[in-house]
C-alpha cells in the first residue's frame, strides 16, 4: 500500500530576480512499512523533498498524496494536524527544549493532539522505553549525550504512533557509535513495521536502509 | 490545545527567566500602584472636603458680595455692598420659610490674664446661626436674641482659643480681652478640625451687633440662609436672589447652593483625577511597551523552540495564544502586584490624610494593564505565529 505518492513534484524559488528550481520533476512512490534514504550532497535539494513529504512546504507544482489524501489544498491548520498525526519529525541538531525534561520534551506533540495530561506522560514514558531511555525521564537534555538527546527526539517522533518517520541527518551531529545505535533503532522500528524516510549525505549510514534513493541537482538519478 | 494547557505551559516559560520576568512586571507594578495610589489621594481629598461641606447642613444657601462665575471676579478691585439691612430684608420676606443670619468676620487677639491667642477668628453673626449652621456646643449656651439687641459682649470660644486661655480651668463666665474689650465667656464649641489647612477651632462667635460696635464693621462677609425644608432649597435661592436685587444689582452678590459648592469641588477633582490618573497612565503604557519588548526577545530567543513545536502540530494559532497568554500573565500578575502595593500604601498613607480606595479604580487598572497585556502581546505574537517553520528550525 502506498503512503507517500509523489508525482511531478517541481519546487521553484523566487528569490527576486533569480529563479531556482530546486527540485524537478520528481516521481516518487514509498510504500508502508519501507525503510528508505534518500541520498545527496548538500544543496541537492534532499532536505526541500523532506520538507514536502513532511507538509512543512508546499510544491510548486506537481501532486503529493499522504496516505491516499491530496495534500496540495490543504490549510496551515490541516497541514499542522496531520504533521502531528501522520508524521515524526527526528532533526539532525534533536531540537529539544532546554531546561525541560526527556519526558516533557517527548510529550509536546501530545499536547497539541489535545491528550490528557496522565496519558501523555503515560505515553511518553512508553516511548522513552521503546528508545532505552526509562531511566533518564527526568533528565535535561544538557544532562544527556549527543546519542541520548537524539534517541529522546526519536521518541517524540514516534509518540503519536505516526504512519511516517522523517528523519533528517540523524547521525549528522553524532559520533560513529552513537550514530551505529541510532541505526540499531531505526533497524528496530522497521522490524517493527514502521515506515521511514532517512536523508544524508553518507553512503555508509544510507546502508541501513532497505531502499537508497540518490538526488542530484533536484533530480532523482 | 487546550487553555489550560497554554497557561501552565506561559508559566512554565515565565519562570524559566524568573529575574527578566520579575523586571519587565515591575513597569506594570509600578503603574498600577500609582494609579490606584494617586486615585486614592484625590477621592480621599473630595470624599474628606465632601463631609466637610455637608457636615454644615444641606439646607444652607450663602450670600456672599461681588458675583461668581462672572466677567468681574470678587476680590479687593469690587466695592462690597452687602450690608444689614439685606440680612434683615432676607428675614422678613422669608420668614417662616427660612432662618437668615448675617455675619461679618475679622481678626483679632484674645487674652485672658498672661494668656494670650493672636490670630483668631471672630465671627459676628445672630443668635439664629445654630439653627442654619450645624454646630455643637461642648458646654454653656450659645448667644440669644436679647444678646444681640443688646450688643452684649458675650463669646463662644472654639476648642483651640479654650485651650490657648485655659490650659487649666473653666473658661465659663470667666471674661477675656478681644481687641481691647471685655467679654464674658457663655459657651464653648466642640472641635470641629481643620479645613483647607485652616483651624476652625481657632474661633470665637459673638452677637453681629457687638462686632460691628466693636470693630466699626458695617458690611457684611456673608448672609447665611438656612431654609427650613430641603425640598425648598431652590426655591427659597430664588426667593432671595429677587429680595436681594431690590437694593442690589446683580454683580453685586452671589446666592450660593451647598449643590453648588460640591459640584464645583467635584469638577476640580475630577480634572485632578484624570491628569494625575492620566500621568499615572503613562507609566503604565511604559511597562507595556516593556512587555512588548520582552516578547519580541522572547519570541526570537525561542525561534528554534517555536519551529519545532510547529513542526510537531502546533497551529499557528496555538502559537499565538502562547504568546499572548504569557504577555497577559506577566501584565496581570503585575497588575495584582500594583493593586495590592497601591492599596496597602494607600491604607499607610491614611493614616495621615484621607485616602479612599474606589471599588472602580482597582477594576480600572487591573482591567488596563490586562488590556495593555494584550495589545502589546498581540504584536509578537503574530510574529511569532507567523514564523516558517523550516527556517525557524534552522535558526541559530
Amino acid at each position: 500500500m502506498t503512503l507517500v505518492k509523489l508525482l511531478k513534484i517541481n519546487k521553484i524559488y523566487n528569490s527576486g530576480e533569480v529563479k531556482f528550481q530546486a527540485l524537478k520533476n520528481i516521481n516518487l512512490d514509498i510504500k508502508k512499512g519501507e525503510f528508505v534514504a534518500i541520498i545527496g550532497a548538500s544543496g541537492s535539494g534532499k532536505s526541500t523533498l523532506m520538507n514536502i513529504i513532511g507538509l512543512l512546504d508546499k510544491p510548486t507544482t506537481g501532486l503529493y498524496e499522504l496516505d491516499g489524501q491530496d495534500t496540495s489544498r490543504l490549510k496551515e491548520d490541516n497541514s499542522a494536524r496531520i504533521r502531528n498525526k501522520k508524521i515524526g519529525f527526528v532533526f539532525q541538531s534533536f531540537n529539544l527544549l532546554p531546561r525541560t525534561s526527556a519526558l516533557d520534551n517527548v510529550a509536546i506533540p501530545l499536547i497539541y493532539a489535545g491528550v490528557s495530561e496522565d496519558k501523555r506522560k503515560d505515553m511518553a514514558k512508553k516511548a522513552l522505553e521503546q528508545v532505552g531511555l526509562d531511566d533518564k525521564l527526568n533528565s535535561r537534555p544538557s544532562q544527556l549525550s549527543g546519542g541520548q538527546q537524539q534517541r529522546v527526539a526519536i521518541a517524540r517522533a514516534l509518540v503519536n504512533n505516526p504512519e511516517i518517520i522523517l528523519a533528517d541527518e540523524p547521525t549528522g551531529n553524532l559520533d560513529s557509535k552513537s550514530g551505529q545505535e541510532i541505526m540499531k533503532i531505526f533497524q528496530e522500528l522497521h522490524n517493527q513495521g514502521k515506515t521511514i524516510v532517512m536523508i544524508t549525505h553518507e553512503a555508509d549510514i544510507a546502508k541501513n536502509a532497505r531502499r537508497v534513493i540518490k538526488i542530484k541537482d533536484g533530480e532523482i538519478t | 490545545m487546550e487553555i489550560v494547557q497554554t497557561i501552565k505551559s506561559a508559566f512554565t516559560a515565565i519562570l524559566a527567566n524568573k529575574v527578566r520576568s520579575f523586571l519587565t512586571t515591575l513597569g506594570i507594578v509600578i503603574g498600577v500602584t500609582s494609579v490606584i495610589l494617586l486615585i486614592a489621594v484625590v477621592s480621599g481629598l473630595q470624599t474628606f472636603i465632601t463631609t466637610q461641606i455637608q457636615g454644615l447642613g444641606s439646607n444652607l444657601l450663602f450670600v456672599i458680595p461681588g458675583r461668581v462665575g462672572g466677567a468681574r471676579s470678587p476680590g479687593g478691585i469690587q466695592e462690597n455692598k452687602l450690608v444689614y439691612q439685606d440680612a434683615l430684608n432676607l428675614k422678613m420676606k422669608l420668614a417662616g420659610e427660612a432662618e437668615i443670619s448675617g455675619a461679618v468676620q475679622k481678626n483679632a487677639t484674645l487674652q485672658f490674664k498672661n494668656k494670650n491667642d493672636k490670630g483668631a477668628a471672630v465671627f459676628g453673626v445672630e443668635a439664629t446661626y445654630p439653627k442654619i449652621i450645624s454646630i455643637k456646643l461642648s458646654g454653656g449656651r450659645f448667644f440669644r436674641e436679647v444678646d444681640q439687641q443688646a450688643a452684649r459682649r458675650v463669646a463662644v470660644i472654639g476648642q483651640t482659643v479654650k485651650n490657648n486661655l485655659f490650659a487649666q480651668g473653666q473658661p465659663l463666665n470667666q471674661s477675656i480681652d478681644v481687641a481691647g474689650q471685655k467679654y464674658t465667656v457663655i459657651g464653648i464649641l466642640e472641635p470641629r478640625g481643620s479645613i483647607f489647612g485652616i483651624d476652625q477651632d481657632n474661633s470665637i462667635y459673638m452677637p453681629i451687633t457687638t462686632a460691628q460696635r466693636q470693630f466699626g464693621i458695617d458690611r457684611l462677609n456673608t448672609i447665611y440662609i438656612g431654609a427650613n425644608n430641603s425640598s425648598n432649597v431652590a426655591s427659597v435661592q430664588k426667593k432671595a436672589i429677587a429680595i436681594l436685587k431690590k437694593r442690589l444689582t446683580e454683580d453685586d452678590f452671589t446666592v450660593q447652593s451647598q449643590e453648588q459648592t460640591l459640584s464645583t469641588i467635584s469638577q476640580i477633582t475630577g480634572v485632578l483625577t484624570a491628569a494625575l490618573g492620566g500621568i499615572a497612565a503613562i507609566s503604565l503604557l511604559v511597562g507595556g511597551i516593556g512587555i512588548m519588548n520582552i516578547m519580541l526577545v522572547s519570541v526570537t530567543e525561542r525561534t528554534r523552540e517555536i519551529g519545532l513545536r510547529k513542526a510537531v502540530g502546533a497551529r499557528p494559532s496555538d502559537i499565538r495564544n502562547q504568546f499572548l497568554v504569557e504577555a497577559i500573565i506577566l501584565s496581570g500578575f503585575g497588575g495584582i502586584i500594583g493593586i495590592v502595593l497601591g492599596v496597602g500604601i494607600s491604607l499607610i498613607v491614611g493614616r495621615f490624610f484621607t485616602t479612599t480606595v474606589p471599588w472602580w479604580s482597582v477594576l480600572l487598572s487591573f482591567g488596563f494593564s490586562t488590556l495593555v497585556g494584550i495589545i502589546f502581546g498581540v504584536a509578537p505574537a503574530i510574529r511569532a505565529a507567523r514564523l516558517d517553520p523550516i527556517q525557524a528550525l534552522r535558526y541559530e
